[in-house]
């Protein structure tokens, strides 16, 4: 065990961060550019690997950094910097004035309009001190009884790679030229559990279950996490190879998450206008099923794509992305809604270098209302596919082939475990033979969807 | 060449420091504990819609320190490289230990330096050297075929310099170099009907004049344009198992995630990974020799010394088939009680170092790669991928074509669309049964991610017939 605990280094003061980022800005106005920009984060994180009951790695620490937007008239550039020392801050500076004498004249470049500025209102519930109440000693308890929970659930759960729990502050500071000047802090813990299981004359199966929450009284109890853990690994054992087949293919909410992440990356304003997606050009046309709607909405509170304004300062905001089948809304920044002549969503990210993307804030898929197990009961020969492995997603086609692995269903039952089989079509296809919704909608993380049965997919096995 | 001396002199480090620092980090006990420190600076460049709409620069510094106990790790952090916050992270690692302080060797022992790189890192370039090779991209791609409607070019660099030093008195370098130019092309057929993406790029521990005489940017622009032609003509693919022959260079991504991933001594060490126990036995057929060369000069997945200070080596993980060794860092290495390859790597000074790959490729065969293709009656050409994942336990890996063909009768027929590939790591090896006489390596575009963190690493094959191997399409 440890002997002490582990110190948290404090964030700096508030007022601090705040003070530089408001005299960097004010910096390079005074270099000679028009406008400018800065953000600040700041943060502390802490985690704990658990395996087979022994601590395996602790790791805690903090860091900074900043990162800085400059305009000359419609010409933009921009650095970073860890080094918060004069000479650090001067660098920043006078590197960014630099650059930004090589960039282009882009008609479309610079902040936002100054009336979209803002913070949206309420309380969004994204900072919670209690993350880092827990002593040292009850964070790896947490992990261990995770890992435990799933070593203790079956004999046939043989090995592990460990329980994990971690916890995280960030303080997130933006300031511009145009007299915004913003702050919010988030906190973040999780917990994890990935058991192998192992029986004769079978490749071992691994899998694994987690709990986030931006506060402890949210995370789920380590027996809980450790126990899903364990039976998702368990039914993957002794899964063979089915033969190639078209087949109606029901995606478990994990599964659904990673097509809703694909359409929030379609919908994406930049491959909009550059016309990288196969949803281009299709505002106000049907793009899915009448049963689709889909939200972005940045304001959900406790939410992990919340935030009260995105990275260009724009107040975050509910946008109904698809309604029951008509495309209604792509989410754009500043520049992508100027490219399309629309208007902001709101969903503004940057990293620290470089112009802003766009991410999504919540982005989620309206459940439906029959239950998951409702959904599988109807299917007379079918794949339930509860991991994808791989990257087979093209955007600008909409083709889609992706490793899985699942169960295979036979007259509304699990049958057995399959793998090493692909789940192939085309987005435009999927979108509109979507056939079941379930009701199971539940956010672990910034995405999520319910159950989905899509028809029309082709299962490649042997 | 002493490249300590960019931490000696950029921070006033001593030694002496080092020791007290190390001190503190073994102020619980442990069995070593390791500083590493990183500057790292970044620029880049791009043009998008021939404009140059975005110019970077960064710079991110900081020190990690790591103590290890047994099998555990105790880890911090500073993005602050003062003396202050550098003993707050060694005695907040330092809590991973719990017995009797220990004292590190004084007196550092340098390992003897080796030079795989460039003199003069392309960074140090101007800036508008740089912007002249992303609009000479930019022109090329636009210039090959009226239909190549949207162009993206970037130039990226970067110069790290690390210093890692030990309790067990030793110390390492190095200064680090990395470049990289990227193309994307969109192309549209005339009618706006159809649309298809192409990509390529490429670079490594080169100065810029790499891509003035070896690689240049109509190189990448041509290849990128080139791809996202074809692609405007391709078909679904046919689904089910079938032959498949890949292409030189790139493919190699299938050892990288076939086997390369479960070679990794950590997953090994812990029973995780499918190739468990299996040094010594057949894991390919006997046309297969693989191995993982960190020493390749100017390579992006070369290193002089790896994250822990160890020299980079040249591992060979499968002879003629046969299993031979794992790829370890110091931590495996010790409680396996294998050789330390030289493979420990971190994506910053905020990471834990682990087994990671460098540069892995399978040696070249004897046949030639025309008489490979007409060895398929019927089955897949792929030309190049986009990006592969595994899961080392149960050994299942997917990997996706972005350039693949139709063979009938011998002959490179329709380009397909939508084509990915599904196997298992332990046995896809075994049934190579044509390896061509063509190696050649990736042009430097592969960033391998595991457990969140992301390095720098090259891949290759020669021209290879896999028997059976299902493909995932529509048809």
């Amino acid at each position: 065990m440890l002997s002490a605990d582990l110190e948290t280094r404090n964030s700096k003061p508030e007022t601090d961060l705040k003070e530089l980022a408001n005299d960097v800005v004010r910096r390079a106005l005074a270099g000679g550019a028009t406008a400018a920009e800065a953000v600040v984060h700041d943060g502390t994180e802490f985690s704990t690997v658990v395996r087979l009951g022994e601590v395996e790695t602790l790791k805690e620490a903090g860091s900074h950094a900043m990162g800085l937007r400059v305009f000359f008239g419609k010409r933009a550039a921009s650095t970073h910097t860890s080094d918060f020392s004069a000479d650090g801050i001067c660098q920043l500076v006078e590197g960014a004035l630099a650059l930004a004498r090589l960039t282009s004249e882009d008609p479309h470049a610079g902040l936002p309009e100054p009336e979209l500025l803002g913070s949206a209102s309420g309380d969004f519930q994204l900072y919670f001190d209690d993350v880092y109440s827990l002593p040292t000693g009850e964070r790896i308890a947490h992990a261990r009884r995770a890992e435990a929970a799933a070593l203790n659930a079956d004999p046939r759960i043989r090995n592990s790679d460990g329980g994990s729990f971690d916890a995280a502050h960030n303080h997130h500071v933006m300031v511009n030229s145009l007299g915004f000047c913003g702050e919010y802090k988030t906190s973040y813990c999780s917990l994890a559990a990935v058991p192998i299981a192992q029986i004769e004359d079978c490749p071992m199966q691994r899998d694994y279950w987690f709990s986030v929450a931006r506060t402890l009284r949210k995370l789920e109890s380590p027996e809980h996490v450790g126990r899903i853990a364990a039976e998702r690994a368990l039914r993957r054992l002794g899964a063979r190879k089915v033969k190639t087949a078209r087949v109606p293919v029901i995606f478990d909410p994990m599964v659904s998450r990673s097509l809703l992440d694909t359409i929030s990356q379609a919908v994406n304003g930049d491959a909009i206008y550059r016309g990288a997606s196969f949803l281009a050009g299709k505002l106000g046309e049907k793009i899915a099923g009448e049963n689709i709607t889909v939200i972005d909405d940045g304001t959900m509170p406790g939410g992990f794509g919340t935030s009260p304004f995105d990275d260009e300062a724009v107040p975050t905001q509910h946008t109904t992305v698809i309604e029951r089948g008509v495309l209604k809304s792509y989410l754009l920044n500043t520049y992508t809604a100027r490219k399309l002549g629309l208007r902001t969503t709101g969903n503004a990210a940057r990293g620290l270098a470089g112009n802003p993307g766009i991410s999504s804030g919540n982005f989620f898929l309206q459940p439906g209302a029959r239950p998951p197990h409702h959904i599988l009961a109807d299917v007379r020969q079918g794949l339930y596919v509860t991991e994808f492995l791989g990257f087979g997603v093209n955007l600008v086609t909409g083709d889609y082939s992706r490793g899985a692995s699942g169960v295979w269903i036979e007259n509304g039952e699990p049958a057995y475990p399959v793998e090493e089989i692909t789940v192939a079509g085309n987005l435009r296809e999927m979108l509109n033979h979507i056939s079941e919704i379930g009701s199971d909608l539940e956010f672990r993380g910034s995405t999520a969807a319910p159950t989905l049965r899509i028809d029309g997919m082709t299962v490649a096995g042997e | 060449m002493d490249n300590n001396k960019f931490f000696f002199q950029r921070y006033g480090l001593t030694e002496q420091d080092l020791e007290r620092y190390l001190s503190a980090a073994l102020s619980a006990g442990g069995d070593f504990a390791d500083l590493y420190f990183e500057y790292q600076y970044t620029a880049s460049i791009s043009v998008d819609e021939s404009m140059v709409k975005s110019a970077t620069q960064g710079i991110s510094a900081g020190c990690g320190v790591r103590v290890i106990s047994g099998e555990r790790t105790g880890y911090a952090y500073t993005g602050e490289l003062t003396a202050e916050r550098i003993l707050h992270a060694a005695r907040t690692a330092a809590l991973i230990a719990s017995g009797p302080s220990k004292t590190p060797i004084t007196g550092f022992k340098p390992e003897a330096s080796r030079s795989l790189y460039p003199v003069t890192p392309s960074v140090d370039a101007e800036m508008s050297a740089k912007l002249d090779l992303v609009q000479r991209a930019d022109r090329a791609a636009r210039a090959y075929e009226p239909r190549i409607a949207q162009v993206r070019v970037s130039y990226a660099d970067e110069l790290r310099h690390i210093l890692v030093a030990g309790s067990d008195g030793s110390i390492a370098s190095d200064v680090q170099p990395l470049a990289r130019m990227n193309v994307f092309c969109i192309a549209k057929d005339h009618d706006g009907g159809n649309s298809a993406r192409g990509s390529a790029g490429g670079g490594g521990r080169v100065a810029l004049d790499f891509f003035l005489t070896e690689k240049t940017p109509e190189h990448f622009a041509t290849e990128a344009a080139r791809q996202a032609i074809i692609q405007l003509g391709a078909r679904p693919t046919p689904a089910g198992e079938m032959e498949v022959v890949l292409g030189p260079g790139w493919p190699g991504i299938l050892l990288h995630e076939a086997i390369g991933h479960g070679l990794e001594a950590d997953f090994n060490r812990k029973g995780t990974s499918a190739f468990t126990g299996l040094v010594g036995k057949r894991v390919a057929s006997e046309k297969c020799t693989v191995v993982d060369n960190g020493t390749l000069p100017s390579r992006r997945g070369s290193l002089n010394v790896d994250d822990e200070g160890s020299p980079t080596q040249n591992t060979v993980l499968i002879e003629k088939g046969i299993l031979k060794q794992y790829l370890s860092d110091k931590l495996s290495a010790r409680l396996m009680g294998i050789p330390d390859t030289g493979n420990g790597r971190r994506e910053s000074f905020e990471h834990i170092p682990m087994p990671r790959m460098t540069n892995t490729y399978m040696l070249a065969g004897e046949d030639d790669p025309a008489d490979i293709l007409r060895s398929v009656k019927y089955g897949i050409f792929a030309r190049t991928f986009g990006g592969g994942q595994v899961d080392i336990t149960n050994g299942k890996f997917v990997f996706s074509a972005s350039e693949a063909y139709l063979i009938e009768d011998g002959k490179v027929t329709a380009p397909l669309k939508g084509c990915s590939l599904i196997g298992n790591g332990p046995d896809v090896l075994t049934r190579v049964s044509m390896v061509g006489n063509d190696l050649q390596l990736d042009e430097g575009v592969g960033t391998c991610g595991k457990d969140g963190q992301a390095v720098p690493v090259g891949v290759g094959i020669p021209t290879l017939k896999v028997d059976r191997i299902t493909v995932g399409g529509t048809k």
